[in-house]
């Protein structure tokens, strides 16, 4: 490959700059010894997250996104392997258009999911409820957790689980012990990127949280409209450095690149 | 499997999927369909939501300049998101490409991984860019390129820079994608032959990548058009586009036949926008390269 020239490189530290700047800024404001919005020229200091820690708002919150989180993606992954599996394994009349329709909520702008799911889950008794939010959410993780179930199972040889069953294994046996470990990674991952989806969302949970069951991303949002102080700032680095974990696994996973790249992208 | 010919053989992926099938239609399928009918409701201050079937609302949404003037304002931002993710998306793209091993990753990771970064960290450094600390008028002034601080909270202004900021990503990923799979051989070709720079530019790269700076910019326009968030954060209560206007009329106003009516009419521009555009272009190029 041939280099860039010098325009070219300017012309990339800018976009780096640009990309990088509210990131950094973010996380440089959060360490802030101040009572008011500064930069840390003067030392870095934890007192904004000690204050994070003792806001009991927060700290409720962030339960209530964790658990949020862990129980729509296994959920969403319970739905997604035998979906990813038809789709993946088989050939079938309405194939294309299952798959599109378990790709769909992609298309379907956040604050319509949001709107359509208040009214619903008012009318079914669920408005406000924790089991509401787990419903929109698995909803709006199934995409991400189905596209890397599916790609682990298109690369999957259906011979070895001839073999199995040529064997004498029983379907369920076979899945278990020769399909399940084979897409596990992709299984793993998967979950990984649903779960960070889910803790992230803010758009449609906004529309259906009640103020018992406000996520970390919606009580940041709800805070930042009223006021904004070295605190938020605290929450969001918090919340950065819980993506850069997540990212990190990820990686390891199943390759950040082929995850944000990757094919089967809609 | 799927060479089986038995009758039970055939059910499987029906029944593999039948599960996620019934999860759809009843969390996804239902509520729009549910919302699609609210916005036929009328909305009375003192006798709450009526049952009754008419167009009223999209008659009133039509009409009412104030209505009009959130979907110019919600249409325009996202043109120019659109745009500007191009002329900054496109390039980064490109020079990605031409970097070398270790590098090219990692840049490539720096320009992607904020999309995993939740939406309100980053559109809350923004904040604290354009208000308090006000590092972004800083450095104008310094630069010399002002004169005076420019105001960028509350602004059109802001919104853009701060939603093109969350949405480049997907212009880059989308360009990268197109320049996989090119050969540059074509580009030495045109080099060799006595091209210059700008003419490999213009004749060979561009209409190469274009169908990925179009897929690219369809994500970010529909993304943008549907931004909730950010406009909400950056662009404050005053400065209204369609998705906070129905979160407004929702969770404040609590007309929700006309939030549901606004919800609907989102859907609708956003799915034709990316089902229009999908077949447009991929007639287009398969006319050209099929």
């Amino acid at each position: 490959m041939n280099r860039n020239g010098p325009a070219a490189l300017l012309f990339h530290a800018l976009f780096v700059g640009f990309i990088a700047a509210p990131i950094l800024i973010v996380c440089a404001v959060a360490f802030t010894p101040d009572g008011y919005l500064s930069l840390p020229t003067h030392g870095p200091s934890l007192r904004w997250f000690k204050a994070l820690a003792a806001n009991r708002d927060f700290v409720e919150a962030f339960w209530t996104s964790l658990w949020l989180g862990v129980l729509s993606s296994t959920i969403a992954i319970g739905f997604s392997v035998p979906s990813a599996l038809a789709l993946a394994r088989h050939r079938f009349p309405g194939r294309e258009a299952l798959a599109a329709l378990f790709q769909s909520p992609l298309m379907i702008p956040q604050v319509v999911l949001g709107i359509a799911f208040l009214r619903y889950f008012t009318e079914i008794g669920l408005g406000g409820t924790f089991a509401g939010l787990v419903l929109g959410h698995i909803v709006i993780v199934m995409p991400f957790a189905l596209r890397l179930v599916l790609a682990a199972s298109a690369g999957l040889d259906p011979q070895i689980e001839h073999a199995a069953i040529s064997l004498g294994a029983s379907a369920w046996r076979t899945f278990r012990r020769v399909t399940l470990p084979m897409i596990l990674p992709g299984v793993a991952s998967g979950w990984v990127l649903a779960f960070i989806t889910s803790f992230d969302e803010v758009t449609m949970t906004v529309f259906i949280a009640s103020p018992r069951t406000t996520t970390l991303p919606v009580r940041l949002f709800l805070y930042i409209q009223d006021n904004i102080d070295p605190l938020v700032a605290a929450v969001s680095a918090a919340l950065i450095g819980l993506t850069v974990v997540a990212m990190v696994i990820l990686d390891r996973l199943y390759g950040l690149e082929r995850l944000l790249i990757g094919r089967g992208r809609a | 499997m799927s060479a089986r010919g038995a009758p039970r053989g055939r059910l499987v992926p029906y029944l593999l999927s039948a599960p996620a099938m019934l999860l759809f239609a009843a969390l996804l399928l239902a509520p729009l369909l549910a919302t699609a009918l609210l916005s036929l409701h009328s909305f009375n201050l003192y006798k709450g939501i009526q049952n009754v079937y008419r167009l009223d609302n999209y008659t009133d949404i039509f009409t009412d300049v104030y209505f009009y003037e959130i979907f110019a304002r919600t249409f325009r931002l996202a043109l120019l998101v659109s745009l500007i993710s191009i002329l900054v998306g496109a390039p980064e793209a490109y020079i990605l490409n031409r970097m070398r091993a270790p590098w090219r990753g990692i840049f490539l990771l720096v320009a992607l991984g904020p999309l995993l970064i939740s939406v309100v960290s980053r559109t809350l450094g923004w904040a604290l860019l354009f208000g308090s600390t006000g590092l972004v008028n800083q450095g104008l002034l310094a630069s010399g390129l002002i004169g005076a601080p420019l105001q960028f909270m509350y602004t059109e202004t802001g919104v853009v820079i701060a939603l093109t900021h969350v949405l480049v990503p997907f212009m880059v990923i989308s360009v990268w994608a197109t320049l996989q799979r090119l050969d540059p051989q074509v580009e030495h070709a045109a080099v060799s032959l006595g091209a210059g720079t700008w003419a490999v530019m213009r004749r060979i790269v561009l209409p190469q990548v274009m169908p990925g700076i179009l897929a690219g910019s369809i994500i970010v326009f529909a993304l943008a058009a549907s931004a909730f968030a950010t406009p909400a954060i950056i662009g404050g209560r005053r400065l209204k586009v369609a998705s906070t206007l129905a979160y407004d009329e929702f969770l404040n106003t609590l007309n929700w036949p006309l939030g549901a009516a606004i919800a609907v009419l989102l859907l609708v521009a956003n799915l034709a926008i990316i089902v229009g555009c999908n077949r447009l272009i991929e007639r287009r190029y398969q006319e050209a390269f099929g």
